[in-house]
């Protein structure tokens, strides 16, 4: 297509694109700047604020309550959501699409509700705030996300491969470890990373459900924000977008690999 | 027991620990504030269990509440609209061009995967007193001293356009791309302008993936208290910041229970006509 028109497109499209990662580079090259002020003008490039971020006890503290949250949600949302997905992928489930519905309704209520109604739930059941509750509130919250992933990626496998195996004398329990399984890979390992992803974001829930005194990255962020924003907050921003845009990237590829070694 | 009837089990054996947590940590919470709404926080911190209806008294009488509560909607539609003109132009180049429209696509999506609370704490960056906006001002010389340009409506609208725009332009693209081009060139064949075939053809085609897009626009801009926070003024809560300050600051939790309920119900009515006209299929689509 040519034309007027399209050019019009295109020089829109590219303000959008614009819009959606000025102000992202300009946290990145803020968190490079040597002056004291996390502000313009650039007095200089420096790595001073990653140095301070390496030494901040309590952002190093953040760092490693969301990743073991994270690591948690992921296994048990990934663990759930497999076996889930499973089911509705490989059985005729009677009323699938009413239980589809049951399985992302998490996310179609907004999360403050949940927040709310989880907190007051779990306390009345003797449950406080507690690292506890912030796993489950991050399980029930990814959980919608890992089955629509997964689903997607499980309804690609075709299923006379196993029924080869069967048919050779595998037992089910065999063929899903040595057939089953290895072929799921990938849409586990992207159910799992968008889990942990989403845990790892998240600050919505977070705040309703973390004891006091615990911190995740987000939560720590939000509290420093309180302040006024310093060059330290622009360099933890740059981790967390490497951490965040890298990630999936590094999971893309290794799901890649892996489905072109299994031959699909 | 028979093979049909094991066969019969087994997926309901594959799906029960994931309903289990759904139910159990979902639905029953749900039920329960429900109940919990309806008792009464008494002066002294402890719950006087009963069937109370001060708290929804005050929620659905106060003017703070239905003031907030108008504004909430009123700043969520904004939202939505503004989305809906920037990512359609978008997603329209996106699904019609000739380059690599999955590289294209990812690039935009790049920003969902960026923390929210960094993209929305950005704008401090860029808007603040000394920010990039402002120091470009000052130093071509249209200002002589510093605007504050954050903190009020117009930037809470803006971080949550930020946010959202990627679910947008997602779910516009999926029903773009599923349209046959082919129909738009029968058009003009057939002696429509362009612009004719876009209107009358295209743009009604991919009205489902349009309306996906807003209601998930609509509903997480509706439910949000983070942005307001920290982009906003004191004057520009939004409903689920009533909530955050019920439960977190004022510990009225039975009062926050009902402030819950009335936003879930507002959005759920939305839900509801959405489900009626276009159906869920249409959503999933575009959140896988």
């Amino acid at each position: 297509m040519t034309g007027l028109g399209w050019h019009l497109i295109r020089g829109y499209a590219i303000l959008v694109y614009l819009f959606m990662f000025l102000p992202v580079a300009v946290v990145v090259l803020l968190s490079f700047n040597a002056s004291q002020f996390g502000s313009f003008p650039m007095t200089g490039f420096s790595f001073r604020w990653f140095v301070e971020l390496a030494n901040n006890d309590a952002i190093l503290r953040a760092f490693r309550t969301s990743i073991i949250l994270g690591l948690l949600t992921a296994l048990i949302s990934t663990t759930l959501g497999v076996l889930a997905s499973l089911a509705l992928v490989r059985y005729r489930v009677p009323g699938a699409n009413l239980v589809s519905t049951l399985l992302i309704a998490p996310i179609l209520v907004p999360e403050v509700v949940l927040a709310v109604a989880l907190l007051l739930f779990l306390n009345f059941l003797g449950i406080n705030k507690s690292f506890t509750l912030l796993l489950f509130g991050h399980v029930i919250f990814t959980l919608p996300f890992v089955i629509l992933v997964v689903q997607a990626r499980l309804v690609a496998i075709r299923r006379d491969v196993e029924e080869a195996a069967m048919s050779l004398g595998a037992s089910p329990i065999q063929t899903f470890f040595q057939i089953t399984l290895p072929l799921m890979l990938p849409a586990v390992l992207a159910g799992a990373l968008f889990a942990f992803t989403i845990s790892f974001d998240d600050i919505t829930g977070t705040l309703f459900w973390k004891p006091g005194g615990v911190e995740t990255v987000p939560t720590q962020i939000f509290a420093m924000l309180r302040n006024s924003i310093s060059p330290e907050i622009n360099a933890l921003g740059t981790v967390m977008i490497v951490m965040t845009v890298g990630l999936p990237l590094l999971g893309a590829a290794i799901a890649r690999t892996l489905s072109k070694k299994s031959g699909l | 027991m028979s093979v049909e009837a094991r066969e019969a089990r087994q997926p309901w054996i594959l799906l029960s620990p994931a309903l289990s947590a759904v139910a159990l940590l979902l639905f029953v919470p749900l039920l329960f504030i429900v109940v919990y709404s309806f008792w009464l926080r008494t002066s002294t911190g402890a719950d006087q269990v009963g069937f109370y209806l001060d708290n929804w008294q005050e929620a659905l009488t106060d003017a703070f509440y239905r003031d907030i509560l108008l504004n909430t909607l009123k700043i969520a539609g904004i939202t939505t609209l503004v989305c809906a003109v920037m990512g359609y132009p978008s997603a329209y180049f996106i699904a019609r061009s000739r380059g690599n429209k999955a590289m294209l696509l990812l690039l935009l999506m790049l920003p969902f995967w960026i923390s929210y609370i960094i993209r929305t704490m950005s704008w401090i960056n860029i808007l603040g007193v000394s920010g990039a906006l402002n120091s470009l001002l000052l130093s071509i010389g249209l200002i002589g001293e510093p605007i504050q340009m954050l903190y009020n409506e117009v930037t809470v609208i803006l971080g949550l356009v930020h946010f959202l725009l990627p679910f947008m332009v997602l779910n516009i693209f999926v029903s773009l791309d599923g349209i046959d081009t082919t129909l738009e060139d029968a058009a003009t064949s057939l002696g429509a302008t362009r612009w004719q075939a876009f209107l009358q053809v295209t743009l009604p085609l991919s009205l489902p993936g349009l309306a996906a897009g807003g209601l998930l626009c609509f509903v997480l801009g509706a439910g949000t208290y983070i942005t307001p926070l920290v982009l906003g003024g004191p004057t520009d809560a939004m409903f689920a910041n009533l909530v955050f300050e019920a439960i977190i600051t004022q510990l009225n939790w039975p009062l926050g229970s009902a402030l819950s309920l009335m936003l879930l119900a507002v959005l759920a009515v939305l839900v509801g006509i959405y489900n009626r006209y276009l159906g869920m299929a249409q959503l999933m689509k575009g959140l896988g």
